[in-house]
């Protein structure tokens, strides 16, 4: 081994250990991943994640902008489960605000958030078939996911990032039908969650490339900060809908799926079965929601209607002071987090007052599972470090932020 | 060279110019049929995977392989600073070239065959081995990490699944008696040699995904893992090359079980509607057939990793092809064949 592992132009001989630069332009590795892998022949030695090439100064941003704006660059964190970096936000300004969420509000962001952690283990579900190979599995988990998009289209008008959760509610009531529309989702999707599981799950090809790689104990999954399906692959019970339940999460029945051994197929077993969880929460959101406002009836916080706007001085001072300068958060600190489709997802979020936040800090999963790579490929072989990647669910959104 | 030349005398002359002819009538059919079934293989897939494929080029996408070809084409050359120019630029040549040859002792129809020689079989296994060193070229002479691996990969591949594959010919060598391919289709006139063999028929098959390093055995190129494999450093023409030797050898593999286990140009039924067709549409729609399995398992399976594939081959292929073959000349010997 040389001192310097990231030489470019050494000669390579078999039976010597040499360094392979993996990415950042890579097909498997989930975007900017950039992972120096020092191998003996097609075994790994050790794992080296570069990281940072995706950094856009999320958090120094946050602190520029009003409560409000900064809500947008949510989005672009976890790029494929955009709603639930919102719902963090959102929750956390919520409570250094003190304020109460309407029901009805409370129970769309539930069912959009669930609509996301379906959408991220569809994507989670297509890539990993792709990276090992059946890449059918990515077009079919596609066809499904554009089905959840435009579900947010509806409601936000954008497909992705769709900025639609707001400290004190959502940005606008559903529109007409589609609640139908979800529960006739929320009826198909079970079967075509079958028909993708029957693609794989007992595929002697798809377990030999999963079942044994990647195996993390559940001490393991716990020194390395792990959560989400990463830690409940591992076998422990852990789900923050069910250990702090934050809106109306204690009122959805619900089970959480856990695994036996800690490897790629039961973490695949996992996420699977979330989705189906997620189903019955969507359906229950459904039932249960009530009518009622979207947002606080507190137009300091959100804006009044635009009818009232021609009429009332106050509601167009409202608007006014909204729109530019922004609400004002009393002083003080708070951590809240949800169980984004990552694992868990948390904001710091340090206010002196003002219409603008002093620090905010963001907990990414993803950054906390990277960091395990190298212990998790450690003597496995070449084709298992892209099993690994795409079990991690890495996305470099949220890890370099 | 003159002892060349001095060949060329009048009477010989007009044979050579006919074998041109011949060669010609086999090799232009053939690169379309390369050319259509890259066609083929993205529109199957794409309906196996709920797209429409390509169908802006032409109608239904007809002149897509045409555009492909010219694009192909008219781009640079690149050779990597670092590369062994020659040995690069054979390579690809390397490639295509074993796909094409190997099609002189493949019988189309009965008598229609370039050299119908006796040891056809012997040809096709030492023409179809060739492929691997323009694949282990290619890697070496790239310089590069990620080809190097690939080649290596394939150089493993190709020469394990070369052995089961060897032992399931030497199976039906012995069933047939001969090893001139004329002679092993009419020996199926009274029944496939897939049916009595039916278990080296399924062992052919995987050996001939693995041998043209196509899905669940793609490793050499292997896309999640080793971006291209052996062929990441090439572009333009000499890519193209190694394109259409991975399709020729595909429909060379589909020919080879074709006439191995399903009767060549024979109909399946020895009777009055399918007589009437002739062989060598048969033989095209049985190739097309193997071809359409090809399609269907990429769409369908995972890949396998390196050292899985290498374990099948040796420890399960290899076994079972032997006391196959054990039980292939048993069987001949008690029937009183041998």
């Amino acid at each position: 081994m040389t001192d310097t592992p990231n030489t470019v132009a050494r000669e390579v001989t078999i039976g010597e250990d040499f360094t392979l630069n993996f990415g950042p332009q890579h097909p498997a590795a989930h975007g900017v991943l950039r992972l120096v892998l020092e191998m003996e022949g097609e075994v790994i030695k050790r794992a080296d994640p570069h990281i940072g090439l995706l950094h856009r100064g999320t958090e120094k941003l946050l602190e520029t902008r009003s409560y409000v704006q900064g809500l947008p660059y949510f989005d672009r964190l976890d790029y494929v489960s955009m709603m639930c970096q919102e719902h963090v936000w959102c929750l956390a300004v919520e409570k250094l605000l003190n304020i109460e969420v309407p029901q009805r509000a409370q129970y769309i962001r539930v069912l959009f958030s669930e609509l996301t952690r379906v959408l991220n283990h569809l994507l989670w579900l297509g890539c990993h078939g792709l990276d090992l190979g059946a890449m059918s599995m990515f077009l079919y988990c596609f066809k499904d996911r554009e089905t959840i998009f435009d579900f947010y289209e509806a409601v936000s008008g954008a497909r992705m990032h769709a900025n639609y959760f707001r400290p004190g509610g959502v940005s606008r009531d559903l529109p007409e039908g589609l609640e139908a529309r979800i529960a006739a989702f929320a009826a198909e999707m079970p079967k075509n969650i079958d028909m993708l599981e029957e693609l794989l799950t007992n595929n002697r090809i798809w377990k030999q490339r999963t079942v044994g790689i990647g195996v993390v104990s559940p001490e393991e999954a716990y020194d390395w900060g792990m959560t989400g399906p990463m830690l409940r692959g591992s076998g422990i019970a852990w789900d923050l809908r069910k250990a702090q339940p934050y809106e109306v999460y204690d009122k959805m029945d619900f089970d959480i799926p856990v695994g036996k051994n800690g490897d790629s197929y039961d973490r695949y077993h996992v996420r699977v079965e979330e989705m189906r969880q997620s189903l019955r929460i969507i359906n229950q959101c459904l039932e249960q929601m009530p009518k009622g406002p979207v947002k606080v009836q507190n137009f300091k916080i959100s804006p009044p209607k635009r009818s009232e706007m021609k009429g009332s001085m106050e509601a167009l001072i409202h608007h006014f002071k909204y729109f530019t300068e922004g609400f004002h958060v009393p002083e003080g600190e708070v951590y809240v987090a949800v169980e984004a489709p990552k694992g868990e997802m948390g904001v710091y979020l340090v206010s002196k007052g003002g219409p603008r936040p002093y620090r905010a800090k963001i907990r990414a999963p993803g950054f906390a599972h990277l960091q395990s790579l190298d212990h998790m490929t450690r003597g496995h072989m070449l084709a298992d470090v892209v099993t690994i990647i795409s079990t991690q669910d890495i996305v470099f959104g949220e890890v370099d932020r | 060279m003159e002892a060349l030349f001095a060949l060329v005398t009048a009477e010989n002359a007009l044979l050579i110019a006919k074998n041109l002819a011949l060669i010609l009538c086999i090799t232009l059919p053939l690169l379309g049929a390369v050319a259509y079934l890259t066609l083929a293989e993205r529109k199957v897939i794409g309906w196996m995977q709920l797209r429409v494929g390509p169908n802006r080029v032409g109608p239904y996408g007809l002149l897509q392989p045409i555009a492909d070809a010219v694009k192909l084409i008219f781009k640079e050359t690149i050779i990597p600073a670092d590369a062994s120019k020659v040995v690069f630029m054979i390579a690809p040549a390397m490639v295509m070239v074993p796909a094409l040859i190997a099609w002189a002792v493949i019988p189309f129809g009965e008598g229609m065959v370039l050299a119908d020689i006796n040891l056809g079989v012997l040809y096709l296994l030492a023409t179809s081995s060739l492929g691997v060193y323009g694949v282990l070229m290619s890697g070496w002479a790239s310089n590069s990490k990620y080809p190097f691996l690939g080649a290596v990969r394939s150089a493993a591949q190709m020469v394990s699944y070369e052995v089961s594959m060897g032992l399931t010919l030497l199976s039906i060598i012995l069933m047939s008696g001969s090893m001139n391919l004329s002679d092993i289709v009419m020996a199926q006139k009274g029944m496939w040699y897939m049916i009595p063999a039916f278990p080296m028929f399924v062992v052919f098959i995987i050996s001939i995904l693995a041998e043209t390093n196509r899905a669940p055995f793609d490793l050499p190129e292997g896309e999640a893992e080793l971006v291209a494999g052996f062929h990441a450093e090439y572009g333009s023409m000499p890519f193209a090359l190694f394109f259409l030797g991975e399709y020729a050898n595909m429909i060379l593999m589909s020919a080879m079980t074709a006439v191995l286990f399903m009767g060549g140009w024979l109909p399946p039924v020895d009777m009055a509607p399918f007589t009437w067709v002739p062989g060598i549409v048969w033989f095209a729609a049985k190739i097309a057939f193997v071809l359409f399995i090809f399609l269907w398992v990429r769409a369908t399976l995972p890949r396998y990793r390196y050292d899985q594939l290498m374990r099948l081959g040796w420890k399960v292929f290899l076994p079972f092809t032997l006391i196959w073959l054990v039980l292939t000349a048993s069987a001949m010997h008690l029937l009183g064949k041998v």
